[in-house]
């Protein structure tokens, strides 16, 4: 299992990329009131079959070729479960793909979040090709990154440029401040 | 709230500034391994080192960027080094400080480290092991 959250969500967002997505949507809700943290990752890329759907919960299948073992969806699974959660993906082919992950907030087994802010900034930045939907919410309060609306106004300066990156950075984390005043681990 | 009224003013004062500098010119490349074994052996934090350091230092002619799993997982994080006219490097079981590291000694020094090397770390394993 991954010691963050965050870093799972990173691997199955590179899934997304690698499936060719024009738009990755990350959906992080917590509601300590009903104890869930429900995280959405949904993606318009290749999507797969019936078949590969049912394998991918599988550490045994991967569409990689340099080795034989994928176990980036299971891990995510198994996160889940291990903190009294809930796990379920859905795809179709030239629909893309939306995974679904329920943890128990409280849960002693719920692994921490992690460092989310840097998790999607490094996605933004090396992913220039893919817009990326990222909304966090805490209790109601909530906040959204959208590459699409930051792409507009850039123009023609990149999301490398070292000023960008810096101000997605802090971005993420000062709205993540504010939203939950630092109560998520 | 952060708003994106100063991503407004990012952009004004980038404009003019561009094409100065372009991304073809980046004469070295940088890769760092994204996969799930990269990833849970600890890339992120290595690639956001590596970024940090060269954007800090203004290493000039230098591309950071990831990469997916190279078959080499036992050895994650992997730090990949492609100069224009060099044979490839393969840094292996890199971590933050052994990244700063390759940063300064490598990309701005010019000397590569052998005792990160991929050859190097699996010929002393092979070693031990003969032992």
């Amino acid at each position: 299992m991954m010691p963050e959250i965050s870093l799972s969500i990173l691997d199955v967002a590179e899934n997304s990329t690698r499936a060719k997505a024009s738009l990755v949507r990350i959906g992080i809700e917590i509601d300590t009131v009903k104890d869930t943290m429900v995280l959405t990752i949904d993606d318009d890329g290749c999507g797969m079959t019936e078949e590969q759907v049912k394998r991918v919960e599988d550490p045994f299948f991967t569409t990689r070729t340099t080795r034989k073992v994928g176990l980036g969806v299971p891990f995510l699974k198994q996160a889940a479960l291990a903190a009294n959660g809930d796990f379920s993906i859905a795809s179709e082919v030239g629909r893309g793909t939306n995974v679904r992950a329920v943890f128990q907030y409280s849960n002693i087994d719920r692994m921490p979040l992690g460092d989310i802010s840097h998790t999607i900034q490094q996605l933004v930045v090396y992913h220039p090709e893919t817009d990326f939907l990222y909304t966090y919410s805490y209790n109601g309060r909530s906040f959204a990154l959208d590459t699409r609306e930051m792409r507009e106004i850039l123009g023609d300066v990149p999301f490398s440029e070292p000023e960008v990156q810096e101000y997605i950075l802090s971005y993420l984390t000062e709205n993540k401040q504010e939203v939950d005043h630092g109560q998520v681990e | 709230m952060k708003s994106l009224e100063e991503l407004k003013a990012i952009r004004e004062k980038m404009q003019g500034q561009l094409g100065l500098r372009e991304e073809e010119n980046a004469k070295t490349r940088v890769l760092v391994g994204m996969a799930t074994c990269g990833i849970a052996a600890g890339a992120r934090p290595v690639l956001t080192e590596i970024s940090d350091e060269v954007q800090k230092d203004h290493v000039k002619d230098v591309m950071v960027s990831q990469t997916g799993c190279i078959g080499l997982c036992q050895y994650e994080p992997i730090v990949e080094i492609y100069e224009p006219g060099k044979p490839k490097i393969t840094y292996v079981h890199m971590d933050k400080d052994k990244a700063k590291r390759v940063v300064k000694e490598h990309l701005e020094g010019g000397k590569p480290i052998v005792e990160f090397m991929l050859h190097t770390v699996r010929d002393a394993e092979n070693s031990a092991k003969n032992k």
